[in-house]
């Protein structure tokens, strides 16, 4: 296929691996050499059933993006039918991401969500290959057991990080953690929460909640980033459909510090 | 430097620059307008002076040639996209397998509307091809206001003198028509076609029966104030509103396939309205901005408060298009001012807390 300069125009780009973490999750690790950062998005394209924006939830520079896709309509059911070695139709990436640099040297913490977590894997990553990685404190909820997603990497980032691994429900007999992320923000046990950075990425009433317990510890309102999410048609600044106030989630986000993310209202 | 032109004159100049450029221009198309006996004043392709309708604001603007309602983007087949040619590809400006430039012939506000696209195609993200492609071949004929029409309120906003991006004016004087000329390369078409030359100065409004106030600053708590209430019940999401709008720009892509099997196709950028039902529907059905207010309220303060903080000038341009076309007589003047009385009402009762915090 022709390259192109035309914004709108997606690239043909080949699944490598298909990982099936549930029946409704799979991450399609796809072929990508340029510059990508977490928490930025591509669009993939499915023609004729339109396009859906998704994160990156991995990174191999040079070589690979996941993207870890949860079905749930029109486009994501048809990504679904892809196989290793057929092609996808991208366009990325776009939005602002992490700046991971951020979180590496002080104390920092994450509060992730279902597939909230996607886009702070790479952070996650990052943060275990920082000089402290006792310093950073790492929460991740999922709705239930079955509902585990990264579950190789959840077992790894045990050793390194402060992790917590929490379900909303479990049948009886579950060994694990019970209860809502929030349940252990108060008990994290940060020396000097008022220079602690925090991410919180999730469904809105969980960023919510999370937020105001990070807050109530002491954290600093300008320390704590999110990540929304919006209809997008475009991803370009351009169809307007993301728009927030003055800002654009395609362009200026998704990641938003919360001193701005708390003036915006849909 | 003008030059004054009679009926004979204006035929011969509007035919010669037909030859040149495709000429878009206000026409009226007769019975066409909301109730049958009335007529719609639209634009479209000229190549003749007596189809521009001079005396009276168009109802639609001309924003369809720069964004159009319905645009190819790219086709695909089995293996392949290819980007769309046709209308807004290289060579073909604005009407299919035409490649000539455009004048078009457009007022003050409308004039001041094409600043608006252009910041948000040109200017906002990644430059967008297709809008860039249109605009290249686009040229502007101020049509000048000697007085303001209905709901017009350009002089509050800024909008009543034309910026300088026009080639020549053109508006009706005591000698026949008036005309100041630019652009220096037109002058020997004008030495052929007018009666006289002198000075001309394009007639702008100064005066508008209707005022508007915009609010300098709206605190957050506004955004969920009853001012905002009223149009739950009494705006009905058409988005005519919007529709009408010369710097309404927003578009939902969609996908057409030609086949049973949806191999090939095509995708499309369709006109949205953020007043109508799925504007922002995500997945399992979810959305924002259910009630009309809620809409109403995402749009009046995005055009006379939000656009400002990002571009660092108001978006409305105050034509008055909304009020001329809202089915349910919604006055946008009038709830810009409500607005504006509600942020007094906020400031006043807020006075001491705010020097407080400051
Ligand atoms: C910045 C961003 C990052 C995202 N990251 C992921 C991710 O990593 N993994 C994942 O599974 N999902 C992610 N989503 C949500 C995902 O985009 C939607 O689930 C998807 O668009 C649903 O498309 P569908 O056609 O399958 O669903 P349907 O319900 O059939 O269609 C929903 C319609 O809404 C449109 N839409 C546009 N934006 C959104 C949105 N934000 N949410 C839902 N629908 C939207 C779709 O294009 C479609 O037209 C992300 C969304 C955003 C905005
Ligand atoms: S909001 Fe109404 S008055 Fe303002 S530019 Fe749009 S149509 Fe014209
Ligand atoms: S304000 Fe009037 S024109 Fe706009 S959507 Fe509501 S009813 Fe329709
Ligand atoms: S997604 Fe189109 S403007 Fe942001």
């Amino acid at each position: 296929m022709m390259p192109s300069n035309n914004p709108y125009i997606p690239f043909s780009s080949k699944v490598l691996e298909v990982i099936k973490h549930t029946e409704k999750e799979y991450t399609f690790r796809m072929a990508f050499e340029g510059e990508v950062r977490p928490g930025q998005f591509f669009e993939v394209s499915v023609p004729k059933y339109g396009e859906a924006p998704i994160s990156v939830s991995g990174i191999v520079p040079g070589e690979s993006v996941d993207l870890t896709i949860r079905r749930v309509g029109v486009v994501t059911n048809e990504v679904f039918e892809a196989y290793e070695g057929e092609n996808l139709l991208l366009r990325g990436p776009y939005g602002n991401g992490f700046e991971v640099e951020r979180y590496l040297d002080g104390e920092c913490v994450v509060v992730a969500g279902g597939t909230g977590v996607s886009p702070v894997r790479g952070v996650v990553e990052a943060l275990a290959a920082s000089a402290t990685p006792q310093d950073k404190h790492v929460i991740v909820g999922f709705r239930s057991p079955n509902d585990l997603l990264f579950r190789d990497d959840l077992a790894r980032w045990e050793n390194l990080v402060d992790l917590i691994l929490t379900v909303d429900g479990a049948p009886e007999g579950y060994q694990g953690n019970v209860g809502l992320v929030t349940k252990y923000i108060p008990d994290l046990p940060l020396r000097d929460p008022s220079t602690a950075q925090a991410i919180v990425v999730g469904p809105p009433p969980m960023m919510r909640f999370s937020v105001k317990g990070l807050l109530e510890l002491g954290l600093a309102e300008e320390n704590i980033w999110v990540s929304q999410e919006r209809k997008m048609c475009c991803g370009l600044g351009k169809c307007g459909h993301c728009r927030i106030g003055e800002k654009y989630v395609c362009l200026d986000g998704p990641v938003f510090n919360y001193t701005q993310s708390k003036q915006l209202l849909d | 430097m003008g030059y004054v032109l009679d009926g004979e004159g204006l035929d011969g100049l509007v035919r010669e620059l037909a030859r040149d450029y495709l000429v878009f221009a206000p026409v009226r198309k007769v019975g066409a307008g909301r109730f049958t006996d009335v007529d719609q004043v639209i634009y479209d392709f000229v190549d003749d002076a007596s189809q521009i309708e001079l005396d009276v604001k168009s109802d639609y603007s001309f924003k369809e040639l720069l964004t159009p309602l319905s645009q190819t983007l790219f086709y695909y087949t089995e293996d392949q996209v290819r980007e769309a040619g046709g209308i807004g590809a290289a060579g073909d400006p604005a009407r299919e397998g035409d490649a000539r430039d455009v004048l078009v012939l457009m007022r003050a506000c409308d004039l001041h509307g094409v600043k608006r696209l252009d910041a948000m195609y040109l200017h906002n993200g990644p430059e967008d091809s297709f809008y860039r492609r249109i605009r290249d071949r686009v040229h502007f004929v101020l049509l000048g206001c000697p007085q303001t029409f209905e709901h017009c309120f350009c002089v509050d906003m800024g909008s009543n003198v034309a910026p300088d991006n026009w080639e020549f004016s053109l508006e009706r004087s005591d000698e026949g028509y008036a005309c100041a000329v630019a652009n220096e390369s037109l002058r020997p078409l004008f030495e052929r076609y007018a009666t006289a030359s002198r000075d001309v100065v394009p007639a702008h409004v100064t005066q508008n029966e209707v005022h508007v106030r915009v609010p300098k600053t709206v605190p957050l708590e506004l955004r969920t104030s009853p001012v905002w209430d009223e149009y739950n019940h009494r705006c009905i999401g058409c988005g005519r509103c919007t529709l009408v709008c010369p710097t309404c720009t927003c578009f939902t892509m969609q996908d057409v396939a030609y086949t049973e099997n949806g191999r090939v196709g095509e995708r499309r950028r369709v006109q949205a309205s953020c007043m109508i039902d799925g504007y922002s529907t995500v997945a399992g059905g979810a959305s924002y901005r259910k009630q009309h207010g809620e809409r109403m309220r995402f749009k009046v303060l995005h055009k006379v408060y939000d656009f400002r903080q990002r571009f660092g000038y108001d978006m409305c341009v105050g034509c008055g298009r909304c009020d001329d076309v809202c089915p349910e007589y919604i006055s946008f003047a009038a709830c810009v001012n409500k607005l504006s009385d509600a942020v007094d009402e906020w400031d006043a009762q807020h006075e001491g807390s705010v020097a407080r915090d400051a």
